[in-house]
């Protein structure tokens, strides 16, 4: 099937010196729904030194995984690898029997998944499931193994190393069953790990950690690693060699800092593009109307009874002020849980609030969906993240956008058709796509349909709910452009909420920080370029990785924090205050913070002046 | 199962009783309901044990006697009360019919029934598993086709024609077994194979073909999960991926399923012990429903909702311990 004459050369391997891992044209089908082979890998060669890790770097449907598994001789169910040759070592894994394959897997070749939280077994316990590999190896007897995954949870920076065995794994959070599962990955020592996006399903704050120990741990082993990534700055960080793919085709192959700095292939230019969003943002013409078109003072919000005190059961977010004029686009970010689709929710009616008020064009809007009128559902239009939940299967792209139609202006017949035109148009998609049911569409198809649904009904404002998310970054970046013609041209005001801040700050007039519910930091785009932020908004730009391979700093995890009040508790306290590095004993544990303005013109929620902040945080930056 | 989380584990045990106290509160109730249920109904039935035991030729006057000897012309409150009290003191009443103690009828029955139940179990279950497991292990293969093909027309033969088959076969045509299955006192091994093979073998067939499809279902449901194929890449052979991953996963549906079958079996039971004319409780019932000997029909009534309900409780605590987020919430 495949010509070994016509491998190509792998330019950074010396010649004299075999390398660890070499593929020499690789090439896997998979059976289509028709019956016809599907080509979803397509005549990959690479090589990897001993000790050096490679990334294999693409979007979504390229090929990485598919890649990495058949370095294991894993394939998923449906597909099969048609060509090529794959040896690690001594083995040519594509000629090993099933019993020998076993004796390599998780013993010689290591496998971290991509989402740890459903790649552990929920009902067994982590301690079990770390030993396994050595167990099962006959590597060693279960006390000793017992012993050396301990030392490896210290290692990897996890917390109570000793214990945290015992427990499963719906008491643990992502990242640190991340570390757990490369604890369980290194427990044989294996000569070569593969990394399979594992840290894509992280908040960057947790990233960071996780990437620290990754790196030392594989570094101070010597272990060759394979590292799987969509996002080009984490591969910065943590590899030697790049190897780009696109639809299961390698673009461009090369060392990292060749790639970074001075990439060949058009595709990899894109990537790299892609990565910084850059977005026009809108004029600083001022601002004409002097009554806000969305206002919000005071408002409490979160789920289940609310109690005499106006606190609702499980509290989300805590006094909420903002305001957002005609035509701008306001930033929301946050961590994940922080309550950034609670308060969407809220300003859609989808979820009453317990306390505060709500005025669009300075009419106050009622809390909940029974008192709004149809009018004001069509002003405010909400977008989600996942498109496919949101489009109904059964349904054309068309009758998706002539329901809106009807519902909110009585269109029909020929207008609606005309009008559902106008919109594809609009949103940058053939016309010819109205016939079609959406199940054909791409993900970044769906998205634009789903924009173009909440377009139909003429509002005044968007609530973009992570709607870029879920899409790879080149395709994310197409929609970021869209949302920003659609401010200009039509004059629509957005709440863009998101978890990325260089997203955000690519689109946003203003942003506004949450975290854990509280409004900590709040101010027009600018005052976030620069030092002094709050504490967290620091922490959130440092944590986004950048494109420059040395800026994931040594080390491991985070350094020390100030000592505090280990009773400190207090509801009103600042909620930063456990992760805070720059806390002050005895005034953070004990009063509520106050919230004053900066310089910059930003509002934070935090004790400390803008003085002793910029001292901190250009002394970090110096780091 | 493995200890409880090193965290609180004397709160977590305690949420795991509370939870159980709590299912087995609810079985207490919904037997209550059961009981007024089973009294009601049979309390409709047409005709009486007043008039069945005199027959047709007696007169209102002879029949109006004998129901008040019989405390039936009592209010039906008055003997639901009464009826209950005897029952969870264990006195279930005088048989109407057989004029001796309900408790005394049943307690020579019960036994016969409790052995037919627990060799089917025997047998079923084994099987049950083997079949659904490798069926699942082999999802899309030959075998999976073929078990597939043979659960799927299992499932629907009713018992009577396994039965009335098999008698046809073997005690008609090559007379091996007895169409009729009476154990004799002091059996030999033989005698109890060739009592029991016919009646065990009809009972198994449905109950087998649906545990195995069920567990079938629930090894498929975890073997698509992504710690699967983990464990896999782990180096785990597909056996040992399978009873030391996926059954801890798979445990709580499995044992439901088997419940839900096992307690099928008490209605296959009466086909079965009717045409082998086996002496258990289900053909008792069926006697006392021909011979309105209400007494008789509730007492057996309560013990086949008692012992659904028992089954539906085990499911449900191997449920809750078999799952880490239950067990230590
Ligand atoms: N077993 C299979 N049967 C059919 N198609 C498959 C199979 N495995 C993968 N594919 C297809 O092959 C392509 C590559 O898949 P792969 O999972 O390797 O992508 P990826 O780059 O890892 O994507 P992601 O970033 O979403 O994880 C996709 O189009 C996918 O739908
Ligand atoms: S109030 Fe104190 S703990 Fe909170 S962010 Fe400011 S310095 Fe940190
Ligand atoms: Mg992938």
């Amino acid at each position: 099937m495949s010509d070994p004459a016509t491998a190509p050369d792998t330019p950074h391997v010396p010649p004299h010196v075999p390398p660890h891992v070499t593929v020499t044209n690789l090439r896997i089908a998979a059976r289509g729904p028709d019956g016809q082979d599907i080509v979803i890998v397509d005549d990959v060669s690479f090589a990897i030194p001993k000790g050096e890790v490679l990334a294999l770097i693409g979007e979504s449907g390229s090929g990485k995984t598919t890649i990495a598994l058949s370095l294991l001789g894993h394939v998923r169910p449906g597909a099969a690898i048609t060509g090529g040759s794959i040896t690690v070592g001594d083995a040519a894994i594509r000629s090993l029997t099933p019993a020998a394959l076993r004796d390599l897997r998780g013993n010689r070749i290591a496998y971290v998944a991509q989402s740890a939280a459903s790649a552990f077994n929920p009902s067994r316990t982590l301690m079990d499931q770390v030993v396994e590999p050595a167990l099962i190896h006959d590597l060693l007897p279960r006390p000793a193994a017992e012993a050396k995954a301990v030392e490896l949870f210290r290692a990897l920076g996890l917390p109570k190393p000793d214990t945290i065995g015992q427990r499963y794994p719906h008491q643990l959070s992502g990242g640190q069953l991340q570390r757990l599962m490369a604890a369980m990955a290194l427990i044989t020592d294996p000569e070569l790990v593969i990394l399979d996006e594992p840290t894509t399903a992280l908040d960057v704050t947790t990233q960071i950690g996780v990437l620290q120990a990754f790196r030392a741990v594989v570094r101070d082993r010597g272990t060759t690693a394979v590292y799987v990534s969509h996002d080009l700055a984490v591969v910065a960080q943590m590899a030697d060699h790049i190897v780009v793919l696109n639809r299961g085709r390698v673009r461009e192959t090369g060392r990292v800092h060749q790639i970074l700095q001075s990439p060949r292939d058009d595709y990899t230019k894109t990537l790299m593009a892609a990565a910084h969003p850059v977005v026009e943002a809108a004029q600083d013409k001022p601002r004409t109307a002097p009554v806000p078109l969305l206002q919000i003072e005071g408002l409490t919000a979160g789920y289940g009874r609310v109690d005499a005190q106006g606190r609702p059961a499980v509290p989300v977010l805590r006094d909420i002020g903002l305001t957002l004029h005609r035509g701008e686009i306001l930033g929301v970010i946050g961590e994940s849980g922080s309550g950034k689709s609670t308060l969407a929710r809220v300003i859609a009616g989808l979820l009453p609030p317990a306390r505060g008020r709500i005025s669009l064009d300075g009419a106050p809007l009622a809390p909940g969906l029974d008192g709004r009128s149809r009018d004001d559902f069509r002003r405010v239009q909400i977008v989600f993240q996942n498109a496919d939940v949101a489009l109904n299967p059964a349904h054309s792209v068309g009758q998706i956008l002539k329901r809106p139609l009807a519902f909110y202006h009585g269109l029909t017949g020929a207008a609606a058709d005309a009008r559902v035109a106008e919109l594809l148009e609009r949103i940058q998609l053939p016309r010819t796509l109205a016939d079609r049911p959406c199940t054909d569409l791409s993900g970044g198809q769906k998205q634009r349909v789903n924009l173009a649904r909440a377009l139909a009904a003429g509002p005044d404002l968007i609530l973009c709910d992570e709607v870029t998310s879920a899409l790879d970054t080149v395709v994310g970046a197409a929609i970021l452009d869209l949302l920003a013609d659609l401010r200009r041209e039509l004059g629509i005001a957005m709440v863009f909420i998101s978890h990325d801040i260089s997203t955000v700050r690519a689109i946003c007039d203003d942003i506004l920080v949450l975290y854990s519910g509280d409004v900590v930091d709040q101010g027009p785009r600018a005052a976030f370029g620069s030092p002094p932020h709050h504490p967290y908004t620091d922490l959130l730009i440092r944590s986004v990785p950048e494109m420059r391979p040395g800026w994931l700093p040594e080390g491991l995890g985070a350094p020390a924090l100030p000592p505090i009040d280990p009773l400190a508790g207090d509801a009103d306290l600042c909620r930063f205050l456990p992760r805070c590095n720059v806390r002050v004993a005895g005034l953070c544990d004990r009063i509520a913070p106050p919230r004053h303005d900066l310089a910059a013109g930003n509002a934070i929620l935090c004790h400390l002046e803008e003085g002793p902040l910029a001292v901190a945080q250009r002394a970090e930056a110096l780091v | 199962m493995s200890a409880s989380p090193a965290s609180r584990p004397h709160a977590a045990r305690n949420t795991l009783l509370r939870m159980i106290a709590g299912r087995i509160g609810a079985a207490f109730l919904t037997l209550i309901l059961v009981s007024l249920v089973v009294f009601t109904i049979s309390d409709l039935l047409p005709g009486d044990a007043a008039q069945e035991a005199l027959g047709q030729s007696a007169t209102p006057a002879q029949v109006a006697a004998l129901r008040h000897e019989m405390g039936l012309d009592r209010p039906a409150y008055v003997r639901f009360g009464s009826w209950i009290t005897g029952l969870a003191g264990g006195d279930a009443g005088q048989s109407l019919v057989a004029n001796m103690p309900v408790g005394e009828i049943i307690r020579e029955r019960l036994p016969n029934s409790l052995l037919l139940a627990a060799l089917t179990t025997l047998v079923a279950v084994p099987l049950a598993l083997t079949i659904g497991i490798s069926s699942a292990m082999n999802r899309g293969g030959r075998l999976d086709r073929a078990l597939n093909v043979a659960t799927l027309s299992m499932v629907a033969l009713p018992e009577f024609l396994v039965a009335t088959i098999a008698v046809l076969i073997f005690s008609v045509k090559l007379r091996w077994l007895p169409s009729i299955s009476m154990l004799p006192e002091q059996a030999t091994w033989g005698q109890f194979f060739e009592t029991f093979a016919m009646p065990v073998f009809s009972l198994c067939v449905v109950v087998i073909a649906q545990m195995a499809r069920m567990t079938r279902a629930a090894v498929i449901d975890q073997l698509d999960r992504p710690y699967v194929e983990m464990a896999l890449l782990k180096g785990l052979s597909p056996a040992r991926v399978v009873i030391r991953h996926v059954l801890p996963n798979a445990v709580g549906p499995i044992v439901n399923a088997m419940a839900l079958s096992l307690s099928y079996l008490l209605g296959g039971a009466i086909i079965v012990e009717t045409i082998f004319n086996y002496p258990g409780l289900a053909s008792l019932m069926v006697n006392a429903v021909t011979s309105r000997d209400m007494p008789l029909l509730q007492a057996c009534a309560m013990i086949f909702c008692a012992v659904y309900l028992l089954l539906m409780l085990l499911a449900d605590v191997t449920a809750i311990v078999a799952n880490p987020r239950l067990r230590s919430a």
